[in-house]
């Protein structure tokens, strides 16, 4: 009966960055028409809350997916250290050429998150505001379907 | 086809230990989740039930039925209790999230009868939970 089951580890984190929605292959108007108010020329912020899910055996010694303390310092590295407190456009380097809409953001923090050792990467939801959340499964089979 | 979930929250005490291993062993793996005496939390389950509206009542199952349910098979054994020593079906495991997940889904697949059990997630604290759900489906979606 295990077996026909999936079991997941799920861990929230939260971050604050400040960002701009603005593309260079577009004009001025054109930027403030599809950004309307996120095109802002000194940008904004939110308080982002990042959601990972991995799953993966769940040993019987630890009852665990995953260590905790391991997942934590992992993300710490691999995205918080860069992410939070800083402006999206000018400390994280993706975002130099790609417009750091949460669907990008999604997308580079998948990249970032998919080399954990220690269990597979699953999805990620990126929540950029109480009434907005974006999910990425990398190539998982259920990011292909939906 | 439709889901349906119900919120229940139970408050329940746990230590985190493996007699197999050594003291030192304990501590490095389990950190303070490893104090002797045991802890405690506010878990919150949503249990996801799918299925088709029946066209009588317009109902996947009756919420009172579900309720009943959470209430026989869940609280009574959960809720104010200290999971290491008082839930039988916990014996011998580390009552994680991902090991009581399980344990809630195993306990409520075979009571739910009208409908079927699509997904089973349960919050240690808002920042930590595990969803247990059938192989080949997807806990995707769920905010």
């Amino acid at each position: 009966m295990s077996n026909a089951l999936k079991i997941e580890l799920g861990r929230r984190y939260r971050f604050s960055a400040s960002h701009r929605l603005h593309s260079p292959h577009l004009s001025a108007e054109e930027n403030c028409r599809v950004f309307g108010k996120c095109n802002n020329p000194f940008g904004h912020g939110h308080n982002y809350v990042l959601e990972v899910s991995m799953s993966g055996d769940v040993d019987p010694a630890t009852g665990m997916i995953a260590n905790l303390a391991d997942l934590d310092a992992f993300v710490e590295r691999q995205v918080l250290e860069e992410f939070d407190h800083k402006s999206l456009n000018e400390d994280v380097s993706a975002f130099r050429e790609k417009v750091p809409t949460t669907e990008n953001l999604c997308m580079e923090i998948f990249q970032r998150l998919k080399s954990f050792p220690k269990a597979k990467l699953e999805r990620i939801r990126v929540q950029e505001t109480a009434n907005n959340s974006f999910e990425y499964a990398g190539d998982n089979v259920e990011g292909k379907q939906r | 086809m439709i889901l349906l979930t119900r919120k229940i929250e139970f408050a329940a005490s746990h230590v985190y230990h493996n007699p197999n291993l050594s003291p030192e062993e304990n501590r490095r793996i389990f950190g303070k989740c490893n104090n002797p005496h045991g802890h405690g939390h506010n878990y919150t389950l949503e249990v996801t039930v799918e299925g088709q509206p029946d066209p009588v009542t317009g109902m996947v199952l009756d919420l009172k039925e579900l309720k009943e349910i959470l209430e026989r098979e869940i609280m009574q054994r959960m809720d104010h209790r200290h999971l290491n020593y008082e839930v039988a079906e916990l014996a011998g495991q580390i009552p994680t999230c991902e090991n009581i997940a399980r344990i809630i889904w195993q306990l409520l697949e075979p009571k739910i009868t009208q409908g079927r059990l699509h997904h089973v997630r349960l919050y240690e604290s808002p920042d930590l939970f595990a969803d247990c759900y059938r192989n080949g489906a997807s806990a995707a979606g769920k905010a």
